[in-house]
C-alpha cells in the first residue's frame, strides 16, 4: 500500500502519522509539501492534525483553499481512501469532502485528553479491524471539535450508515458526560457517502504505541493495509 | 506613537535618562565609556542592555557561585540555553524564562509570547523541541481579576504550544496572596540536537553576511526590557502597549526553516530576537565573538510606515531571528525561508572593528563599542540583611482531629487541588513520545526513535523561601532532584529562574542571596549543575514584593524507559514502604496553612546527604525493577502523597502509623524532606527493607494497596471517590464562578 | 435599544489573523485591496432608553472587559430599534 501524507504550513501532526502508519505498512508515507500541484499515486491520502495556517479566520478554511486540496478532493472524488484527522477533518469539511462543520468546543476550551469512542460502522476499509459497537480509547486534542449539521444532513448520514464512530463512556453509553465537545449527536467521526473518506477529530495515531498509554488506533491503519494493498 | 517619529531627536535631558530607566550615575558611566554624550538610539540601547533583565546587574556577583559544570555539561549559562550530552551523539538543550509583567496586564498574549521566547532560545541552538513546562503562581482565588488572569494565562500557554505543536507535559501551579498584584510566568522549553551540530550566538568572520529573517518589525514592545525591570504602580496599566500579539503560527514557520538551514552549514551564528531584539541580539552576538557589526537598518523589513533607526533598534516584534551566514551561502538561505514564506533580509556584515556601527538612510545613526554594552554593564553590590528564619510556633491544632475528614480538605485546597482544568487544555501528548503524561511527578517524554526518556519538572515552594530563603532555596533544588529520581531517572542539570521583588531593598536582595546559596549548595551536594537561567525582579506593585521564589526545571535521564516508574498503585496487595525520615514538621506546611490559616514556624531542614543517600537508593531499586510504583512526598505530606497515588491507580489502601511516631498530625502531614512511598510485591518487601538496612536508609513499612478506601488504622477510611470529587472539583468549580 | 460593539487590534499592533486572511485572499487571485483587519463584533440589547446613558455604559463594558485597552480599540454604535 502507498501512502502520502499532505504537509500544510502549520500541521503538527504529520510526523506523528507518517511513525504510526510507517509501522503498519512497513514502509515510511511519502510526504506532500502543500505547495506541491503534482500528487504521487496513492491508496491512501492523509490530511493529518496541526494548526494549518494557524487556523486563522476558521479552523481549516485557509488550507481547504489550497491547490493541494483540489487535488486530494479529485482523488476522493475518483475513490482514493482519504483519512482525515483532527485539522484534518476541519479542512475535508471546509473543502466539501465531508458535510457539516466543526464548531467551537461548547466550553470555548481547548481539550486534550483520552475519550472513548464507540464504533459505529465496522464494515469500512478503514474500521473492519473492529467490531460493530466495540469501545475504543482514543486521545483528542482540539479547540473546535464541535461537530454540527442540520437535521437533514444529520439523518441522511444516520440514514447511509456514515456515522464512524460516536463519544461514549467507558460501556458505549451515549451520555452527554462522555461528550468532549458538545457535538451532535456525540458524533466524534464521519464518513462520505462512499465510505472513502474518513474524517475524525480523536487522534489514532496517538494510540498506537502502547508506551504512549493504548493501541486502539492500530486497528485502523490495519485495516487500511488490508483492504488498500 | 512616539515623539521620536519626528525628524528631530529630543535632547538628552536629565527627564529622557530617567525615562529610559537609568539612573544618573549610570548616564555618567555611558559618557565615561564613549567619550561623549550618547544621542537617543545609543540611549535607547544602552537603557536596554543595562536593564535588569539583560545585564543581571544585581545578580550577577551571586550567580557566580552556581556550579555549572559536569562532565556530561557541553554548555552552561552564557548562551541561548544550555546543553547537556544525553550520550549516543545526543544533547537535550533547555531553558526557563519569566513573561511576568507582561501576563499581568495581558494574560493571553502576555503567556503566549513568553512560551513563543522560550522555544527561540532553544531552536536557535539547534535544538528541535520536544516540551514545554510552565510554573504559574497566582494570587488569592478571591482577589480581583484573579480568574480572568487564570484563564487568561493558561489559554494563552496553551494557545501558543498547541499550535506549534510542542507537547507541555508539566508544571506547577499556586496560588498566595503575596502574588496579587505581580502574577509569576515562568515557561521552560526542552528541546534535543545532535551533540555536534549545536548552534551559538557567537559572531565571526569578517565580511560575513549578517541576516534578518522571520516577522517583519513593528513597533512592538518598545521598551519592553525597561519595563520587565521596573516596578509596577497603579499607573501601569496605562502605560501604553509595551505587550507584543504571538503568532504561533509564524514560530512554527521559523523553527522549521530555521532546522532546515542548520541542517546545511551555512550558519556561523544565530541569536533571538527576544526582548530588547536587534539590539541585544548584535551586540550579544558581537561580544561573544569578539568582532563588530555593521548593520543598515533601512533594510530590516517593517510592517508599519517610517519607523524610525531608535524603533527599529529597540522594537520587541516577536518571531525574528537574527543570523550570520557564511559568506556566499545567501541564496541558498534566502530559498529556504521563501519557501516558508518569511522575511528574508541582509541587513549587514561582521567587521574586525569591535563596534556596533548602524546606518538608516545612508546616515550613521548609532556608533557604539560592544564591550561597554555587553560585557561590562554597571554591576552592583546592593546591600542586603540577612533574613531571619520564620520562627514562629506552629499553633497547636485542635484535638482529636478527624485525620480523614483533614486530607479530604487538604486535597480541596488551592496548591493541592488537581491541575486537570490546567492541563487538558495543554496538548500534552503531540510529538506522540509523552510517555508520562502530566499530573504525577516528573513528565517523561521519550527522545524520538529510541527507548531513552527525558524526565522534566519544575518545581519551587516558595513559602519555604519565604520562611528562610536559605533552607528553601535548597528544598526546591532537592525536590526537583527527587521528582526526577522518582520516576527512575539520572538528574542531570537545571535551569532556574529567580523571581524576587525589588533588589534595592536590602531584604529583598537579603532573600536573593539566601535563596542562590542553598541552591548553589544542592546543586554541589547532588551533582546537579545550573546550566542555563533567567532573574526576573522587580516583581513588586506599590511596596508589596512577591515571595521568593527561585524557580528549578531539572532535566533527568531514563537509559530505558521500560524501568520507568510512576506514581499510580499498580495494583491490589502491594506493600507500602516509606523512605527517609519522619519528623513530623509542620512549620510552613500546607496543613498549618489550613489549620490555622496562615504559614507559620521554619520550613523543614533539607540534609543534602540524606537527600542524595535515599534518592540514589530509590533509583537503584527502580532499575532492579522490583517496584510497583513510587513517588516523593512533598507539599501535604505523606498522606497527601498517598491519595495521589491511590487516586492515581484507582486503588485503595491501608495504612498505619509506627507505634514509635510522632502525633497523628505530624506523622501524616508533617512536610519532612527526603521522603519516598514505594509500593512492591509483597513478597519482595522484606528484602528491600533489609537492603535499606545495608544502605542506612531508614525505610518503614506503611501498609498495603487495595480496597476502593484510603484508611488510617485506627480511624474511619474514606472512599477514593470521595477523595477524587474534594481533590478534582476545585478548580472547575473555582473557574465557573462569576467574576467578581 | 442595541449596542453594535466592534472590537480590533489597536494600529501596529501585530495582528497575524489578519496578514494571514490577506495572503489567503490574494493566494486565491483576488485583488484591489491593500490591507485587511479583522475582529470581533458584538450585539448588545440594553434596557436603557436613553442614548447617552447606554453609549455611557457600553463604553464603560468595553474599557473594563469586553476589550483590553492595551492592545484593543472599540467603536460602539448605538441603534435606536
Amino acid at each position: 500500500m502507498k501512502a502520502a501524507v499532505i504537509v500544510f504550513p502549520g500541521s503538527n501532526c504529520d510526523r506523528d502519522i507518517a511513525v504510526a502508519l510507517g509501522q503498519s505498512i512497513g514502509s515510511a508515507p511519502t510526504m506532500i509539501w502543500h505547495r506541491d500541484t503534482e500528487l504521487p499515486p496513492a491508496d491512501l491520502i492523509v490530511v493529518p492534525g496541526g494548526f494549518s495556517y494557524g487556523d486563522y479566520l476558521r479552523a481549516g478554511a485557509m488550507a481547504a483553499h489550497s491547490p493541494i486540496m483540489r487535488e486530494v478532493v479529485a482523488r476522493a472524488r475518483a475513490g482514493t481512501a482519504v483519512l482525515a484527522i483532527c485539522n484534518g477533518f476541519q479542512v475535508a469539511t471546509e473543502c466539501g469532502l465531508l458535510p457539516g462543520v466543526l464548531l467551537r468546543n461548547s466550553n470555548l476550551k481547548f481539550v486534550c485528553r483520552d475519550v472513548h469512542l464507540r464504533v459505529e460502522n465496522p464494515f469500512t476499509p478503514f474500521t473492519q479491524q473492529y467490531d460493530d459497537g466495540e469501545v475504543v480509547t482514543f486521545p483528542v486534542a482540539h479547540h473546535d471539535g464541535n461537530y454540527f449539521a442540520d437535521a437533514e444532513t444529520h439523518r441522511s448520514l444516520l440514514d447511509n450508515d456514515q456515522i464512524a464512530f460516536r463519544y461514549c463512556d467507558r460501556r458505549g453509553g451515549l451520555d452527554t458526560s462522555a461528550n468532549p465537545n458538545g457535538s451532535l449527536d456525540n458524533i466524534a467521526g464521519i464518513f462520505n457517502a462512499n465510505k472513502n473518506v474518513l474524517g475524525l477529530m480523536p487522534h489514532p495515531e496517538r494510540a498506537s504505541d502502547p508506551a504512549l498509554g493504548g493501541n486502539d488506533g492500530r486497528p485502523m491503519f490495519e485495516s487500511l493495509v488490508a483492504s488498500l494493498s | 506613537m512616539t515623539d521620536t517619529a519626528s525628524h528631530k531627536p529630543p535632547a538628552i535631558t536629565p527627564q529622557v535618562v530617567a525615562a529610559h530607566g537609568l539612573k544618573p550615575d549610570e548616564y555618567d558611566r555611558i559618557v565615561a565609556a564613549i567619550g561623549r554624550p550618547p544621542n537617543l538610539v545609543e540611549l535607547g540601547v544602552f537603557s536596554v542592555m543595562w536593564s535588569e533583565h539583560c545585564s543581571y546587574k544585581s545578580s550577577k556577583k551571586w550567580l557566580r557561585q552556581f556550579p555549572t559544570t559536569a562532565p556530561w555539561v557541553i554548555c552552561g549559562p552564557g548562551e541561548n540555553a544550555g546543553v547537556v550530552d544525553i550520550g549516543d551523539g545526543q544533547a537535550v538543550v533547555f531553558k526557563m524564562e519569566s513573561h511576568n509583567h507582561p501576563s499581568f496586564i495581558e494574560p493571553y498574549q502576555g503567556a503566549a509570547t513568553g512560551v513563543g521566547g522560550i522555544l527561540r532560545d532553544v531552536f536557535t541552538m539547534g535544538a528541535r523541541p520536544i516540551a514545554n513546562l510552565n510554573a504559574l503562581r497566582f494570587g488569592d482565588p478571591q482577589a480581583a481579576k484573579m480568574r480572568h488572569l487564570v484563564g487568561g494565562v493558561v489559554a494563552g500557554i496553551g494557545g501558543y504550544g498547541n499550535c506549534v505543536g510542542v507537547p507541555t507535559v508539566g508544571g506547577e501551579c499556586t496560588f498566595d496572596s503575596a502574588y496579587n498584584g505581580n502574577i509569576l510566568v515562568n515557561a521552560m522549553t526542552v528541546g534535543l540536537a545532535r551533540a555536534d551540530r549545536i548552534f551559538y550566538a557567537r559572531a565571526a568572520g569578517v565580511g560575513n553576511p549578517v541576516v534578518y529573517v522571520g516577522a517583519k518589525t513593528g513597533r512592538d514592545g518598545i521598551h519592553g526590557a525597561t519595563m520587565a525591570s521596573a516596578e509596577f504602580d497603579e499607573t501601569s496599566e496605562e502605560k501604553r502597549p509595551t505587550v507584543q500579539v504571538g503568532d504561533p503560527f509564524t514560530e512554527k514557520l521559523l523553527l522549521e526553516a530555521c532546522l532546515e538551514l542548520m541542517a546545511t552549514n551555512a550558519i556561523v551564528a544565530i541569536q533571538d530576537m527576544g526582548a530588547a531584539g536587534l539590539t541585544s541580539s548584535s551586540f550579544e552576538m558581537a561580544a561573544r565573538g569578539g568582532v563588530g557589526i555593521e548593520l543598515d537598518l533601512s533594510s530590516v523589513p517593517t510592517r508599519e510606515h517610517a519607523m524610525t533607526p531608535y524603533e527599529i533598534m529597540l522594537s520587541e516584534s516577536q518571531e525574528r531571528m537574527l543570523l550570520v551566514l557564511a559568506k556566499g551561502r545567501e541564496a541558498e538561505a534566502a530559498a529556504i525561508f521563501r519557501k516558508w514564506e518569511l522575511d528574508f533580509a541582509v541587513v549587514g556584515r561582521v567587521t574586525e572593528s569591535k563596534k556596533i556601527v548602524a546606518t538608516f538612510a545612508g546616515e550613521t545613526v548609532l556608533d557604539l563599542p560592544v564591550e561597554p554594552l555587553a560585557d561590562k554593564p554597571p554591576l552592583y553590590d546592593r546591600p542586603w540583611t540577612t533574613i531571619v528564619c520564620n520562627s514562629e510556633p506552629v499553633p497547636a491544632s485542635p484535638p482529636g482531629i478527624d485525620i480523614g475528614a483533614t486530607l479530604k480538605r487538604l486535597l480541596a485546597t488551592p496548591d493541592l487541588a488537581s491541575k486537570r482544568w490546567i492541563w487538558e487544555q495543554y496538548d500534552h501528548m503531540v510529538m506522540a513520545d509523552t510517555i508520562a503524561r502530566p499530573g504525577g511527578d516528573a513528565a517523561v517524554v521519550r527522545v524520538h526513535g529510541t527507548t531513552k526518556g527525558l524526565a522534566l519538572s519544575s518545581d519551587c515552594t516558595p513559602r519555604y523561601c519565604y520562611a528562610d530563603p536559605e533552607m528553601g532555596g535548597r528544598q526546591a533544588v532537592a525536590e526537583c532532584w527527587r521528582n526526577l529520581t522518582a520516576v527512575g531517572a539520572r538528574p542531570l542539570a537545571i535551569t532556574d529562574c529567580l523571581n524576587f521583588g525589588n533588589p534595592e531593598r536590602p531584604e529583598i536582595m537579603g532573600e536573593l542571596v539566601g535563596c542562590i546559596a542553598g541552591m548553589a549548595e544542592a546543586c554541589r551536594a547532588l551533582d546537579f549543575p545550573v546550566v542555563s537561567g533567567n532573574v526576573s525582579l522587580y516583581n513588586e506593585t506599590s511596596g508589596v514584593a512577591v515571595k521568593p521564589t527561585p524557580q528549578v526545571g531539572g532535566v533527568g535521564l531514563l537509559d530505558d524507559l521500560t524501568t520507568m516508574m510512576r506514581s499510580a498503585f499498580g495494583g491490589g496487595s502491594d506493600s507500602i514502604i516509606l523512605i527517609g525520615e519522619t519528623f513530623g514538621h509542620l512549620g510552613a506546611s500546607l496543613c498549618t496553612r489550613l489549620l490555622a490559616g496562615r504559614d507559620a514556624g521554619p520550613p523543614p531542614r533539607v540534609d543534602l546527604v540524606a537527600e542524595r543517600r535515599n534518592g540514589d537508593f530509590v533509583r537503584k531499586l527502580i532499575d532492579r525493577r522490583v517496584l510497583t510504583a513510587c513517588h516523593d512526598v512533598s507539599d501535604g505530606g505523606l498522606l497527601v502523597a498517598l491519595a495521589e497515588m491511590a487516586l492515581g491507580g484507582h486503588v485503595g489502601a491501608v495504612v498505619a502509623k509506627p507505634v514509635d511516631a510522632a502525633n497523628e498530625l505530624a506523622f501524616w502531614f508533617g512536610e519532612d524532606q527526603a521522603r519516598y512511598i514505594l509500593t512492591c510485591k509483597s513478597a519482595d518487601a522484606d528484602a528491600i527493607l533489609a537492603a535499606a538496612g545495608e544502605a542506612q536508609v531508614r525505610a518503614t513499612k506503611l501498609g498495603s494497596t487495595g480496597g476502593r478506601d484510603l484508611t488510617v488504622k485506627g480511624t474511619k477510611g474514606i472512599s477514593l471517590s470521595e477523595l477524587q470529587t474534594a481533590h478534582e472539583g476545585w478548580f472547575p468549580t473555582y473557574m465557573a464562578a462569576p467574576n467578581q | 435599544m442595541k449596542a453594535r460593539v466592534h472590537i480590533t487590534l489597536k494600529p501596529g499592533v501585530h495582528d497575524p489573523q489578519s496578514k494571514a486572511i490577506a495572503s489567503a485572499l490574494k493566494g486565491l487571485g483576488f485583488g484591489g485591496f491593500d490591507d485587511v483587519r479583522q475582529g470581533k463584533y458584538i450585539e448588545i440589547d440594553l434596557a436603557d432608553s436613553d442614548r447617552a446613558s447606554a453609549e455611557r455604559i457600553v463604553k464603560e463594558m468595553c474599557a473594563k472587559f469586553l476589550a483590553n485597552p492595551v492592545i484593543e480599540n472599540y467603536r460602539v454604535d448605538i441603534d435606536a430599534t
